[in-house]
């Protein structure tokens, strides 16, 4: 579904991926995992767009998107939950939710859901997102903030997921939550590339697994695999 | 519903850390500050008797302002069990609102038949800022793009026509697509260099753009005639009428006005004006949904400029005479001051806003020397009592949508 072949990108002179080259299967969740610093971000954000490669190739369902602008890749099928969450503060939950569609009134997009469905398909996904349809984004906790990021991120009826850490400041209890949640959206037919810190939860919800280290992958295998690992144990797992 | 608003504003604003400090010591500090600004220009005897007169009066505002609140609320409980008792549909009260609003209508239009010409001149100017600031609250409250320069698009407008008109013999209704197709294109030029630029790198870009225009203009004596300016410029006719009267031409600048609002709140309430307010709320986020950000900004930045070239033409046409004295920095700030005054992003406000700031320097002619005194301090004061401008503008088109009734002075 979605392949990267040799990926470089730099932010001005400082190169920040160093040939990375990772695929991804339809209905698989793959999850990247790294220290601070490793590129995980980065990835994402050349794959959605917002950063270009300097060299590389980045294919989607067979169509190069290296030069496709990130709406447009948007339209294609990928939606991306930045870091930080980074709702609408002020606008309303489900203002918020309208937002995430936009691209679904541009013609090139195919939509099997009309948005009325598709939001009520998110509710019943995130019963809490409709008690609190009418309040502010920004007066939501962190845990229901991401939510939210996740479910504005579907609005747009993705195909391919990208997740950046969306456990980051969370208690363990709401992370284990949304985990849950991320491999129910799964389980409806959406791939997931999943970008972690938490490595222990991340592997054990995902079928595949990369680590990323210093801008290049270093290793790559099954979740269970690289949980079992001695090099993942010792860097990661704190073993 | 409210309660939890308030909250969240209360929060939000930037005047939080004032709050900490008790009630009392709040109004003294505040009086004390604006009587030290008073006391370069009066001497010591007029600044104690302001900073007295302000302690009081900003004291009394305030306990005033607790006791009103609850009574307030009260009051609207009152109205809710009344409208249920008497059964009134929400349709009559619409209907009570619908007749003020046509009332008002019925005064605009009117003005003409009983004001002095001296008030339908300033009514004329109110007309040509509110389009001006139109545009501005386009750029600024929409987009969240800040523009110190703006009245450079002003210019360019007045002065397309001017040369048009002048030189070429254009007559208003040619010139006027020209002009502002021109000022929309140096819109459309100055935004692409200025959209790599965030915050407060873009503010300096474009004040530079607006000192460059007004510079440009002051210094080509071979075309602009200098600080001379043009002179001469035939006002519009229509249906053969020359539009010389004032009050033709307050009705003139009324067509346009009207026109404005209309076509900027049809456009704020489409794809478009959605995509400017999430742009301005977040832009990381509004790209990551699917937003070409870099394209409606530079939307954002032209539709802006076609008001403020729509403002320009009317300027000459109206004046019959531009030059670059009336294009400088203080102009910029002036109109930035009328969306801020109004409310960042709401239509009403902004139109409320242009008129008090044209209105207010005519009112305080007889105290011409502490004008800018007094709208300094006026928004400071603003700023500290009602950081969201008069009318509060709410992020999304919820409000617009319902005819505006959701922008109202209840918070």
């Amino acid at each position: 579904m979605l392949e990267l072949n040799n990926i470089h990108t730099s932010y001005g002179p400082v190169e920040a991926l160093k040939g990375v080259s990772l695929k991804i299967n339809q209905g698989e969740i793959v999850c990247l995992i790294g220290s601070n610093g490793a590129g995980k971000s980065t990835t994402l954000m050349t794959i959605s767009g917002i950063l270009k490669p300097r060299k590389g190739s980045i294919s989607f369902m067979g169509d190069d998107i290296v030069k496709t602008p990130p709406h447009r890749i948007v339209e294609m099928g990928v939606s991306h939950v930045p870091e930080g969450r980074r709702i609408f503060p002020r606008l309303t939950v489900k203002e918020n939710l309208e937002m995430g569609a936009y691209t679904r009134s541009s013609k090139l997009k195919v939509k099997s859901l009309k948005f009325k469905d598709q939001l009520d398909k998110v509710f019943e996904l995130f019963p809490v997102l409709k008690e609190r349809e009418k309040q502010m984004g920004g007066t939501l906790s962190g845990g229901e903030q991401q939510i939210l990021a996740i479910s504005r991120a579907l609005m747009s009826e993705p195909k391919l997921l990208l997740l950046d850490e969306p456990s980051l400041g969370l208690a363990p209890i709401i992370v284990s939550k949304i985990f849950k949640a991320i491999k129910g959206i799964n389980q409806d037919g959406v791939t997931i590339l999943l970008v972690e810190q938490n490595a222990h939860a991340a592997l054990n919800l995902s079928n595949r697994g990369y680590v990323l280290e210093n801008g290049m992958i270093a290793l790559h295998g099954m979740g269970e695999e690289l949980l079992n690992n001695e090099r993942v144990k010792k860097a990661y797992l704190g073993e | 519903m409210t309660g939890h608003r308030t909250q969240n504003t209360d929060k939000k604003s930037p005047g939080s850390g004032f709050r900490a400090l008790s009630s009392i010591s709040r109004p003294v500090i505040i009086a004390l500050w604006l009587a030290l600004l008073f006391l370069p220009f009066k001497g010591i005897k007029a600044a104690s008797i302001l900073f007295a007169v302000l302690s009081t009066f900003i004291f009394l505002l305030r306990f005033l302002l607790d006791y009103i609140k609850p009574l307030k609320e009260k009051l609207h409980d009152a109205r809710a069990h009344l409208t249920k008792r008497l059964r009134i549909t929400s349709f009559q009260t619409e209907g009570a609102s619908l007749i003020i609003r046509y009332l008002l209508l019925l005064f605009i239009i009117s003005v003409p038949f009983f004001a002095r010409d001296y008030f339908i001149d300033i009514a004329i100017l109110a007309g040509i800022y509110i389009i001006l600031a139109q545009g501005l609250n386009v750029v600024v409250g929409f987009a969240g793009l800040l523009n110190l320069g703006f009245v450079a698009f002003y210019a360019i407008g007045a002065y397309a026509y001017a040369l048009l008109n002048t030189k070429l013999g254009l007559g208003f209704w040619t010139s006027l697509p020209l002009s502002v197709g021109l000022v929309t294109l140096s819109g459309f030029i100055l935004a692409v260099p200025a959209l790599r630029l965030r915050g407060d790198y873009l503010a300096i870009v474009t004040l530079g753009f607006g000192e460059i225009v007004r510079l440009v203009l002051n210094n080509w004596d071979s075309v602009t005639k200098g600080p001379n300016g043009i002179g001469g410029i035939e006002p519009p006719y229509l249906f053969g009428i020359s539009l010389n009267g004032l009050s033709h031409y307050y009705y003139f600048i009324l067509v346009f006005v009207a026109l404005s609002v209309f076509i900027v709140r049809r456009v704020y309430v489409s794809r478009i004006g959605r995509a400017w307010v999430a742009i301005r709320e977040d832009e990381i986020a509004s790209s990551s949904i699917g937003i070409n950000t870099t394209a409606y900004k530079l939307y954002a930045f032209a539709f802006g400029a076609f008001w403020a070239g729509v403002a320009g033409v009317l300027f000459a046409a109206k004046m019959r005479f531009v030059s670059p004295e009336s294009f400088t920095f203080m102009e910029s700030v002036l109109i930035l001051c009328m969306v801020i005054l109004g409310g960042l992003g709401s239509i009403p406000g902004v139109i409320l806003g242009a008129i008090i700031l044209v209105m207010l320097p005519e009112m305080l002619r007889e105290i011409q020397l502490y004008r800018m005194l007094a709208l300094g301090s006026g928004l400071v004061l603003l700023m500290i009592f009602r950081p969201q401008g008069l009318f509060r503008s709410s992020p999304l088109t919820r409000a617009v949508l319902r005819g505006g009734k959701g922008v109202s002075f209840r918070s």
